[in-house]
């Protein structure tokens, strides 16, 4: 009763508010915010030159270099691949199309330590990929870059999809009537429309890659200065039981990464915003 | 060529290049991963397969994976419900909160989620000695891995659910309370099937996460072997002892399971289910 008395806008005649908001607050507190929290309380306990040289020392700035440098790359690769696949996917009729178009999902769906024991046997020297190459994949920061890229895929596929299927035949018509050529169709008229979703895609595939840890750390090989990523950092330190270092970096991951969900959502509000709903 | 619609396609030559593009990448990332993961476990032959899937490590790995699941799908299911229920049939204040709250589980590396475990329950955490005097174990056994788990998997099943259900309004369960129909009359005989297809996907997604997630398990596990390790820390141990082909062998049950997800997702969407216009917004899609 005094959740519905406090919060609810108006009075509705469907029951049950109390009792699911009920569960969903304590729930989300339970398992996400107390836990969260800890993280952040923990930093307090150390003092701030402490923290401040855990953050900075010179292994973890490379890790960070790394972290985010491979999945800007990554990210970036994905936006470009990811719209002309996209694109065959919405525009054109192939044998399979319909099949290609669920396994775009797979990197959702395969477990992180199974695609990344995948990519490094394909790229280490004797692999089906790595041995045609003339140079090395598996364990530099190139298999981080490989790894992170699979791992964000769909991310811009899934979110231009929509978008180009909604897309207006009729505006690329006018152009063409107007004496457009199709270059300048798909320049001037088509590609500022479905920028908001790129970047948006392009954000979300950029964010999930900061935090990967299971497809990454079989291909990098994990050497300190080169093929470490940050969240290898924080176990390592875990295992050396040096708890506040572990959640000082990891606060910085955080932040980071919250920074990351507020652009996302206003992004996507961007997106829905020049679609017009 | 036809003429008919010529202004607004491509040259056949164009075309042509993009889905071979197009192919050419995915082969590259998708297909040929997927295919190797197959391939290296079988190539020892069919018995070391068998055989390293039904050695009792590789048995108590899968038993572990199984318990963790059916623990936290099915609270992590009776949430997604609950959240979905109260976010889009009211109308409150800090619902855009709540929603934020939802999805943040996703925007937070899977060490870090072990690692937020290991500091309110581990020896030296908040909880710790609370737990040791009454001999509770929750780190580096079943309860961690199943609260990284849920943590993990939280949003899924919620962010299934949020988008049909807005865009399916609450006309239908307004109607049935007024003909007389009690609040959970409603909830199972209107609500539950509109969803029934979301939901199922919400879940198995939510399942496939839980049995292949590594990071957050990997740090709350404590790695005892027969104990407390999971299929993906299986593979691990099995790969650094370079046991490739038990290890792919392992790995191809999750990819078995993966493949089984999207040819789910696949059925679900030619019911229509998910992948209405609110699912443009780029949700339920991680």
């Amino acid at each position: 009763m005094f959740l519905s008395r406090a919060l609810l806008k108006r009075h509705s005649v469907l029951p049950g508010f109390d009792l699911a908001l009920g569960f969903t607050l304590f729930y989300v507190a339970l398992i996400v915010l107390v836990p969260l929290s800890a993280a952040f309380l923990k930093t307090f306990t150390m003092t701030w030159p402490a923290f401040w040289s855990a953050v900075t020392a010179p292994r973890v700035l490379a890790s960070y270099r790394l972290t985010f440098g491979a999945s800007f790359a990554a990210a970036a690769v994905n936006a470009v691949f990811g719209l002309i696949v996209c694109w065959v996917l919405v525009r054109y009729e192939f044998p399979g199309r319909r099949f290609v178009d669920a396994l775009v999902d797979l990197p959702f769906a395969l477990p992180t330590a199974v695609a990344g024991i995948a990519l490094t046997a394909l790229y280490a020297d004797n692999g089906w990929i790595g041995q045609w190459l003339p140079f090395k994949v598996s364990f530099t920061p190139l298999g981080v870059f490989m790894a992170l890229t699979f791992i964000g895929l769909p991310f811009v596929v899934r979110t231009l999809q929509p978008v180009l299927q909604d897309l207006h035949k009729e505006t690329e018509e006018a152009a063409a009537t107007l004496g457009a050529s199709r270059w300048q169709t798909f320049t001037r008229v088509i590609f500022p429309v479905v920028t908001p979703a790129l970047v948006t895609g392009f954000a979300l595939a950029f964010a999930r890659a900061l935090g990967e840890y299971g497809s990454v750390i079989f291909i990098a090989g994990n050497l300190p200065l080169i093929s470490e990523i940050t969240p290898l950092i924080i176990i390592t330190k875990l295992e050396q039981y040096d708890y506040a270092g572990a959640t000082a970096i990891a606060v910085v991951m955080l932040v980071a990464s919250f920074a990351m969900l507020l652009a996302i959502n206003g992004l996507q509000a961007w997106t829905r915003s020049r679609q017009g709903r | 060529m036809t003429t008919h619609g010529v202004a607004t396609t491509e040259p056949a030559w164009v075309r042509r290049l993009l889905i071979g593009v197009a192919l050419a990448f995915l082969a590259l990332f998708l297909f040929v991963p997927l295919a190797a993961v197959f391939f290296e476990a079988l190539k020892k032959g069919l018995g070391v397969y068998l055989a390293a899937i039904s050695e009792p490590d590789a048995l108590s790995a899968i038993k572990l994976t199984l318990i963790a699941a059916a623990i936290s799908v099915p609270l992590n299911l009776v949430f997604g419900v609950a959240a979905a229920w109260s976010i889009t049939k009211f109308d409150f204040r800090g619902k855009n909160l709540l929603l934020t709250l939802i999805d943040l589980p996703f925007s937070v590396s899977p060490v870090i989620a072990g690692l937020i475990f290991v500091l309110v329950f581990g020896l030296q955490g908040w909880l710790g000695e609370w737990l040791r005097d009454h001999d509770l174990k929750i780190i580096f056994a079943l309860p961690g891995i199943v609260l990284a788990t849920i943590f993990i998997t939280f949003p899924f099943v919620a962010r299934e659910l949020i988008p049909l259900m807005q865009a399916q309004g609450i006309e239908q369960e307004e109607a049935a309370r007024v003909l007389g129909a009690g609040g959970w009359q409603t909830f199972f005989r209107v609500t539950l099937p509109n969803v029934k297809w979301a939901l199922l996907y919400g879940v198995i997604l939510c399942n496939a996460r839980a049995m292949g997630e590594f990071g957050a398990v990997s740090v709350v596990s404590g790695h005892i072997r027969g104990q407390t390790n999971t299929m993906p820390l299986h593979i691990e141990i099995l790969y650094n002892e370079y046991q490739f082909a038990a290890a792919f062998a392992v790995a191809s049950l999750l990819a078995g399971l993966a493949l089984v997800t999207l040819a789910i997702k696949f059925f679900v969407e030619r019911r229509g289910g998910v992948g209405g216009p609110a699912a443009a917004d780029g949700v339920g899609q991680r």
